[in-house]
């Protein structure tokens, strides 16, 4: 008898870290653009997300489940993200990364919703966090955050009287536009011409030649990353030479790689960049780039410590719960000392935007420069 | 009137590129009656070619150069052996859709090897511009349309002043006659896809650094050259010629004057009114075919 008990107590003993790690691991779905016009944003935030979660599952997982990212392209395209968003939900996803183009996201993020599960995207568009959806969170700034900043900058570095913007005409230039107007109106700065571009541009010259025509003291740049590229590219052939500000894209390390010399003297305000001198940045540069051979954009960074985030939140829920997840994270204040990965400390509010100190970036030589750090908008 | 003239000047450079791959696909029709769905994606290779080049340590033209004897042997000769001259013999439509699929596997292969994100490409000529009486022209745009029209005229003459030229226009005209007249006509229709090939890898030298090199690239390339020998005329060199360089004139003008938004239906819309009211082309002549 006394052998039996024995015998029992040891498989018990032997079934409970099976048990544990016969567990499923928690599904995080990376929908995002791999090809199509989003392709850069997309790789990068698929590759920071793909590199923190290897982090995580070497340091043990997420409450010691591993974690399994499926990452699946939406080729760019809003009806796909929307399908791919539907397949991430039947399969059982606890939360939903991406896409990165808000055009995308105002589309997709219906499902996440009805469903209940948190869906982080990197989308700018300040109209995504505006709809009431409790489930929807970003991954960067808003561009009702980001503006004004910008338009201050404008107004008291640059000494700008008047400003031509070029944005491209889809869901995050549309915001971006409209954002800015408004910021810029709120410093008392004239927009001297208002160039609208198409998404995938690839001729410049006409939207060039306008903001030429303009003579503005300055050109705001408002497009996706290729398209930054192409504009820069052009501006420098037509030898345009007012200051080019932008926010984010504009500096961004593809642009850069892209544009080449053109890029040199661009002036962005950018959320996160690979150079910021902060440690947890420096640190996720260096792995980034043994990782994946090549300098992160903001939207590696973007994926990277998001990822964190949800280690942070599930962590401090003790349990894996969509729904759950989603609540605590209203409101939630992660700081860098606690969890490096999430490279800032970073707050949230109850609309799923967040706030985190920001950069001002001058691109020299080939290579973004901070100029200056920023602190958060709602202040320390 | 200064902007209008850089309009005009950017838009007909735009338009000679459209122009060196729409004639690749005259020459093809004409010389062996093939329709090449793939143009655009030899358009792309060269350019992803020369990158490796690039990447490897050669000079912009030492790359080029490289580019052009392997486009040559690739997608000139090895295109007609290996995928042309199997299917001819069936007729044009299988040859249509091995070409569709020949440029998916193109670009399926491209974005597996080079990823689906664009890559930066030197430009051949400097930045800046020439103001001369308050009109600003790139010198992009002064370079792509000299080596454009070097390369166009270089082949006209080509064809119309040499023994070789003529005996290739004589298999266009009629590839019987030319044979009873004691032309090699393989060797001749050969000649028409080692040009086309290295069309291809000039007008991918000019357009890349505009379009970056991407996997998609030849998408709108091939597309617009397409329209551009239809709209001049599929069985006439000049009309390529004159396809691509109003569709690049419009496509700026209207781009400017209207929105970028219609930027790319433009030569869609002169597509359709060519098909519907000339359907030979600008400067095509009605053909007949033996059935």
């Amino acid at each position: 008898m006394k052998r039996s008990i024995r015998t029992i107590i040891a498989a018990t003993a032997l079934a409970v870290p099976l048990t544990v790690f016969a567990q499923a691991p928690v599904k995080i779905y990376s929908i995002v653009e791999l090809s199509g016009g989003g392709a850069t944003a997309g790789t990068n935030f698929d590759n920071g997300l793909k590199l923190a979660f290897k982090e995580i599952n070497a340091a043990g997982g997420i409450l010691g489940r591993k974690v399994d990212v499926i990452s699946v392209d939406t080729q760019s395209n809003p009806g796909i993200a929307k399908a791919l968003t539907q397949k991430a939900v039947d399969d059982g996803a606890y939360v939903v990364m991406g896409p990165v183009f808000s055009g995308s996201i105002m589309v997709s993020m219906a499902e996440t919703k009805k469903a209940e599960i948190p869906n982080f995207t990197g989308g700018e568009a300040a109209a995504i966090t505006q709809q009431g959806n409790p489930y929807v969170f970003r991954t960067s700034f808003t561009q009702a955050t980001a503006m004004p900043k910008v338009a201050k900058y404008l107004r008291d570095n640059v000494k700008a009287k008047t400003v031509a913007i070029m944005w491209v005409n889809n869901d995050f230039g549309k915001g971006g536009r409209d954002s800015m107007v408004k910021a810029l109106e709120a410093v008392g700065l004239k927009v001297a011409a208002d160039i609208s571009t198409d998404p995938g541009q690839v001729d410049f010259s006409g939207a060039v030649l306008k903001a030429k025509q303009a003579n503005a003291d300055a050109l705001f740049v408002y497009t996706n990353e290729e398209e930054s590229a192409r504009a820069l590219r052009e501006l420098k052939k037509q030898g345009y030479d007012k200051p080019i500000i932008g926010e984010t894209t504009l500096t961004g390390q593809k642009v850069i790689e892209l544009a080449g010399d053109a890029a040199n003297g661009a002036i962005a305000h950018v959320g996160l960049t690979a150079d910021a001198p902060q440690p947890a940045i420096k640190a996720f540069d260096d792995k980034f780039q043994k990782e994946y051979k090549y300098k992160s954009d903001h939207n590696g960074m973007k994926g990277y410590s998001a990822a964190y985030v949800i280690k942070a939140i599930t962590e401090k829920n003790k349990k894996i719960d969509s729904k759950e997840f989603a609540k605590a994270l209203h409101g939630a204040k992660i700081a860098v000392k606690d969890y490096p990965g999430v490279l800032l400390d970073v707050a949230f509010d109850n609309n799923g935007d967040l706030d985190r100190e920001s950069f001002l970036v001058k691109v020299v030589n080939g290579k973004q420069t901070v100029t200056d750090t920023l602190p958060p908008a709602g202040g320390k | 009137m200064g902007d209008f003239v850089q309009l005009i000047v950017s838009g007909t450079a735009t338009g000679a590129i459209y122009a060196l791959a729409a004639l690749g696909f005259t020459l093809l029709w004409q010389a062996a009656g093939v329709i090449n769905f793939a143009q655009g994606e030899f358009v792309m290779l060269p350019a992803f070619a020369m990158l490796f080049f690039i990447a490897v340590g050669s000079p912009l033209w030492i790359a080029f150069l490289l580019t052009c004897v392997i486009a040559a042997v690739v997608l000139g000769a090895g295109f007609k052996r290996l995928i042309v001259d199997p299917l001819i013999k069936h007729g044009v439509i299988p040859l249509v859709i091995a070409t569709l699929g020949l440029s998916i596997a193109v670009k399926s292969a491209v974005r597996a090897g080079y990823s689906a994100e664009a890559h930066p490409f030197p430009s051949p000529f400097p930045s800046g511009q020439l103001s001369l009486a308050g009109i600003n022209v790139s010198y992009a745009d002064i370079g792509t349309l000299v080596l454009a029209g070097a390369i166009v005229i270089a082949l006209q003459a080509f064809i119309n002043k040499t023994v070789t030229g003529r005996a290739m226009q004589a298999v266009a005209q009629n590839t019987e006659a030319a044979k009873v007249l004691g032309i090699d006509v393989k060797r001749m229709v050969l000649y028409v896809f080692v040009i086309n090939a290295v069309l291809a890898v000039v007008a991918a030298l000019l357009v890349t650094p505009t379009y970056l090199a991407k996997f998609d690239m030849g998408d709108s390339i091939g597309q617009k050259a397409f329209f551009a020998a239809i709209i001049g005329g599929f069985n006439q060199t000049r009309g390529a010629l004159l396809g691509g360089v109003l569709i690049g004139v419009l496509e700026n003008l209207v781009g400017f004057y209207v929105s970028p938004a219609y930027k790319e239906g433009v030569a869609l819309v002169l597509f359709l009114l060519v098909i519907l009211f000339r359907p030979e082309g600008l400067l095509g002549k009605s053909e007949e075919r033996k059935v």
